[in-house]
């Protein structure tokens, strides 16, 4: 631990401060039949516009855009240089794009906030975009091998031998966005994930689905108090307005949700569509400045960025990934636990989320993972995902990252609070959790 | 276009008195001829240019290369076409069948020289120079959408003569060859490549290779494929042409419209014998050139100039556009303004008032751009901008709110603190006095009216009003802007109805009091339609939309002491406001007027036209008497463009001269004896025809 210190008592000195000035997203649109309105770039791209155009400086301005995508369309290779370009950022712009599962919206924004702290870039666009419901259906590998084998085919005899090894299951198409949530070495489900950390501290379906109702009622409230500021329209070619997140059910009820099957583990589980994230497109962007962007272009200064942590664990568990990411977090930020005034952990699921409750609270969990020597503490629900989350408003894998660190520093601001944690849980095993800072 | 060979070094050909031409000789063999006309952006074919390729030619069969590739410096195309200046030095049938005769030979000569020639195309290649580029072997064109291969000759009232109506139907068969002459539509590169007007359609970057190819050794010439050629058949040819002259009759009657016909005529007669065809050509385009119909053509193209040449004064490229009002107007302006390569951010209270605007904004990039990456870019371009951000950086902001003088002078007040101090402030107010708004602003000098016409992508017209306070500059950069979209800027003067909606309101109220005395729609808009109009004047007050028109016609009725009719007052009481409602004086199904009943009482046909034509004339000499526009070209020009009055009669200023206008004079007397006062003769008739013997004013 003590070489630990060092470095970051190295990296403390040379760190520079890194503002957000700015942010917006597009409503979060659940996926209904089939591809939705706007593909993964058009989404950021009209988020990006309707902030940019605030800006009192010019697109070309920025140092470099940095968007995390899990899937993005076949044309959308490195998708925020897509974006950029579109935007009008201006050829000299350069662009990359992340990829860290459900996280890769905050890695977008840790990585512009690194690339600030060490003075390589002032002035940094950064969020994430996701148009799950644009994710496509691919080929059975066998009917990719029989293809190949096709078009290599000369003779008619050739050809017809291969039609003859043709069978009906080839043509069952594999559905691209099941494949990506499912964990790749594992083998499980994402909601097996969650049916696991939930048994581990005996959650039930009860307390799973009147969790979930509470995010809808949340959410409801926030869009009925106009407290998404941070949402701006869209309007499709058909004319068709998006104006808000429209997975909401503000008339959710745990009866309601209490008559839907699980989905995951049919039989015995508990997790079901209705206490889990919806399948959603949508994208979110924030504006990310050093002090001498601040100063030159007379920026507001919204919240500092103040750290980052990331950590692994057992994939069969990545539910627990903001407990870890947390951890992590405090033991280098020289902040406590009890020094966090709001918390937005990624509602993947109820359960997990309720889960994650639990394992912070519990002393044998924090020294036997985490090798604390007592528990982290308990959050209170009132300071926790005060609007609502994913549940209610949907799981744009891409963008969800970055959403909650935008929304956490709205809700800090409307609540003149100082301190605030974004955690989200990570398929394949991680965590990851930001630290927001108002000054 | 630099296609300039990479391993090479060319010598130039001493031409002595060569002035438009360059030959350059590769010690490979090869010659480069490039056309250059001197002291001009675009290249025209003119007596002299023609004149200087002859020597050219002569220089070529004298010393013959491996192979001649012809290509333009100029960046914006190959070549427009004849040189439009020429024509009113054509009006001796003999002298200019002899000239054609000449450029006939020179073209023959090209075609037949010893050695393999190619034209080398990029952007316009349009009349003359697709003719001189088909009587090259082969034709390589660039495949770019800034490439557009055509003969618009008909738009001028004739049709090709440098031997386009023979070559066009060797090389693309009867149908497609008599089509591009028919409508004068221009096509892109790969459409001329299907067409099998060219050879290839390449890259620039794979330009020079392709014409090195064609041009190096013989290459087989492209193939008219055996169907196309099945309809020049002369079993076939009456047929076709019989087919083809019932469309054509449809859109452009032989009355009013002699060239198509006459395309069509000189293949019947003589398709199949090219000889007799290119003699029969010759003769048929110099009768042409000495019509009305040509020369009221030609000069409205010259107008049309003159219209763009206002956007040529003010300095200051136009980037960023913002607009106010995302209703039908405001909504189209920043549509099609993005179309056009412009940023724009489109300003309303909410999205929902913004929605229609996007959805037929979508329509327009469908229908105009069928890349998919100029089309996502004009997507791009357009944006939804409920806080008006844009107005920080805008350009130019254009209002188009509703009609109210508080409204607006309420927005203009605070557009005038946001936007930058060097922006173009610009109303689309049809009906406000611009002193009215500008009263408001620190600097009234700044506010110009920009009055477009609905349908936006349609109507090319843009009044741009300058009212009392407003500075010339400003003025000048309005029409500057008008002209970087791709609009024709009509500079006008501040007052009620400005010139177009001035002369309509008492063409179309003239149309209603007719309905009111009994005559029946179909006779009041037919008349309108044979005297050349696009469309009658009821179902034009439809697609305007009646409240519209109700709302300029009380405007215009306290100006004029006139009256607005009662039916129009009737209809939109009823909420029949036209083709938006489904219903007006037609009602409508799917968008189209249904037919009505020709039942009302009998009307002389000329007593409707005068009724209808010598109102809109009358009210146009008022207009030049009061000086809304600077003269009387501008009269024409703005109401042929502005309301499509019968083009082939060149505006209705031209429209006296011609009719007479003792004799137009008299007749309004009559009117005005039989049905009153709305017909006397405006006092400004005696000094335009002053003017006129003094010259044309």
């Amino acid at each position: 631990m003590a070489g630990r210190a060092r470095r970051d008592a190295a990296a403390a000195v040379e760190r520079r401060p890194v503002y957000i000035v700015d942010g917006a997203r597009t409503p979060f649109l659940k996926a209904r039949f089939g591809p939705g309105p706007f593909r993964a770039s058009d989404l950021a791209v009209h988020a990006g516009r309707a902030l940019l155009a605030r800006q009192s400086f010019e697109a070309a301005a920025l140092d470099e855009v940095i968007l995390g995508a899990v899937m993005p369309g076949p044309e959308e290779a490195n998708i925020a240089r897509v974006v950029a370009l579109r935007l009008g950022c201006g050829e000299r712009v350069p662009a990359y794009t992340v990829q860290r599962n459900c996280a890769s919206g905050m890695q977008a924004v840790d990585s512009a906030a690194q690339s600030i702290a060490a003075g390589r870039a002032h002035l940094v666009l950064a969020g994430g975009t996701e148009a799950m419901s644009h994710a496509p259906l691919l080929l059975d590998r066998e009917l990719t091998t029989w293809f190949a084998e096709w078009s290599g085919a000369r003779t008619l005899a050739a050809r017809a031998r291969l039609l003859t090894r043709l069978r009906p299951g080839h043509f069952k198409p594999v559905i691209a966005l099941l494949r990506g949530l499912t964990d790749p070495v594992v083998g499980l489900s994402m909601g097996q994930t969650a049916e696991i950390i939930s048994r581990r501290y005996g959650i039930g379906r009860a307390d799973m689905d009147a969790y979930a109702a509470r995010s809808h009622q949340r959410l409801a409230e926030a869009q009925a108090a106009d407290r998404l500021a941070e949402v701006v329209p869209l309007i499709a070619d058909d004319g068709s307005v998006y104006d808000h997140d429209d997975g909401v059910r503000p008339d959710s009820s745990p009866d309601k949700l209490a008559r839907l099957k699980p989905f995951f583990d049919r039989e015995f589980g508990n997790v079901t569509a209705g206490n889990s994230s919806q399948i959603t497109d949508g994208a979110a962007l924030l504006v990310l400045a050093s002090e001498e962007a601040v100063r030159r272009h007379e920026l507001p200064v919204l919240a500092c960025l103040r750290d980052c942590a990331w950590a692994g664990l057992d994939p069969r568990q990545m539910g627990f990934g903001p407990v870890h990411a947390a951890a992590a977090l405090f033991e280098r930020a020289a902040v406590a636990f009890e020094g966090v005034d709001y918390w937005e952990i990624n509602e993947a699921f109820a359960g997990q989320v309720l889960a994650c409750l639990r394992a912070f609270a519990d002393e044998a969990y924090c020294r036997e993972e985490l090798g604390l020597s007592a528990a982290l503490g308990d959050i209170d629900p009132a300071r926790l995902n005060v609007d609502g989350g994913a549940i209610a408003l949907g799981h744009p894998v891409g963008s969800s990252g970055a959403r909650i660190i935008l929304h956490l520093v709205a809700v800090l601001r409307a609540n003149e609070a100082k301190r605030g944690v974004a955690a989200i849980c990570i398929g394949g095993g991680q965590g990851g959790a930001m630290l927001v800072e108002r000054s | 276009m630099s296609a300039e060979p990479a391993v090479t070094t060319p010598t130039a050909v001493e031409l002595d008195g060569v002035e438009n031409w360059r030959l350059q000789r590769e010690p490979g063999g090869l010659c480069w001829l490039t056309f250059d006309c001197a002291d001009a952006a675009t290249n025209t074919l003119s007596a002299a240019v023609l004149g200087e390729l002859g020597r050219v030619v002569d220089v070529l069969t004298g010393s013959p290369p491996r192979g001649l590739i012809v290509r333009s410096a100029k960046d914006n195309g190959f070549a427009a076409g004849a040189d439009i200046r020429e024509f009113d030095q054509m009006l001796d049938v003999d002298a200019t069948v002899q000239r054609i005769g000449e450029v006939h030979a020179l073209f023959a000569r090209i075609e037949t020289l010893s050695f393999p020639t190619v034209a080398c195309v990029h952007g316009f290649c349009l009349g003359g120079g697709l003719e001189l580029a088909l009587a090259c072997r082969h034709i390589v064109a660039v495949d770019e959408s800034t490439t557009r291969l055509g003969f618009p000759e008909v738009l001028l009232g004739i049709h090709p003569g440098f031997g386009g109506t023979v070559r066009a139907v060797r090389y693309c068969g009867a149908v497609a060859g008599l089509e591009l002459m028919l409508t004068g539509r221009a096509v892109g590169a790969r459409r001329a490549l299907q067409l099998g007007l060219v050879d290839r359609a390449v890259p620039v970057r794979h330009l020079d290779s392709a014409a090195r190819h064609f041009a190096s050794a013989w290459q087989p010439r492209r193939e008219t494929g055996m169907l196309r050629r099945a309809a020049g058949l002369a079993p076939a040819r009456p047929l076709v042409a019989r087919v083809m002259r019932r469309e054509v009759t449809r859109r452009a009657p032989e009355a009013h419209y002699p060239a198509p016909h006459a395309v069509l005529e000189l293949w019947r007669k003589y398709g199949g014998n090219e000889r007799a065809q290119f003699d029969a050509e010759a003769r048929s385009i110099a009768r042409l050139l000495t019509t009305s119909t040509s020369r009221n053509l030609v000069r409205l193209f010259k107008l049309q100039e003159r219209l763009k040449s206002h956007g040529r004064t003010a300095p200051g490229a136009v980037q960023r556009v913002h607009v106010i009002g995302a209703g039908t107007m405001g909504g189209d302006i920043a549509a099609w303004c993005a179309l056009r390569g412009m940023e724009v951010t489109l300003q309303d209270r909410a999205p929902r008032y913004a929605a229609a605007a996007f959805k037929r904004a979508a329509a327009l990039f469908r229908s105009r751009l069928r890349d998919r990456y100029e089309r996502q870019a004009a997507h791009d371009r357009l944006s939804l901008d409920i806080d008006g951000h844009g107005l920080r950086r805008a350009d130019v902001v254009i209002e188009a709110i509703i009609e109210d003088v508080a409204a607006k002078r309420e927005l203009f007040a605070d557009i005038e603190t946001r936007a930058p101090s060097e922006a173009l402030l610009a109303t689309n107010t049809s009906s406000i006095r611009l002193e009215d708004i500008a009263e408001v602003l620190r600097e009234p000098a700044r506010l110009t009216g920009v009055h477009f016409f609905n349908p936006v992508a349609r109507m090319q017209l843009v009044e741009v009003i300058a009212g009392d306070t407003t500075d010339a500059a400003a003025a000048a950069r309005a029409c500057a802007f008008v002209t970087a979209i791709d609009r024709l800027p009509l500079p006008a003067r501040s007052a009620p109805g400005f010139l177009i909606n001035r002369v309509l309101s008492p063409y179309l109220q003239e149309a209603m009091l007719l309905l009111e005395e009994g005559a029946a729609v179909p006779a009041i808009d037919h008349t309108a339609k044979q005297f050349g109009m696009p469309m009658g004047p009821l179902e034009l007050a439809d697609t305007v939309g009646l409240d519209i028109c109700l709302h300029v016609g009380e405007i215009l009725a306290e100006y004029s002491a006139t009256e607005v009719p009662a039916v129009l007052r009737k209809h939109v009481a009823a909420g029949r406001l036209g083709r938006k409602s489904g219903a007006g004086f037609y009602s409508y199904a799917k968008g189209r007027p249904r037919k009505l009943r020709d039942d009302g009482i009998e009307l002389a046909q000329a007593d409707i036209r005068d009724r209808l034509v010598l109102r809109l004339v009358n009210e146009a000499v008022a207009c030049l008497r009061e000086g809304i526009v600077s003269d009387a070209e501008l009269i024409d020009a703005g109401i042929v463009f502005g309301t499509g009055f019968a083009p082939f009669r060149g505006g209705p200023l031209q429209y006296v001269c011609d009719r007479g206008i003792d004799d137009t004079v008299a007749r309004l007397e009559r009117l005005a004896a039989s049905h009153g006062s709305r017909f006397e003769p405006d006092v400004g008739w005696d000094d335009f025809a002053n003017a006129l013997t003094a010259g044309r004013p």
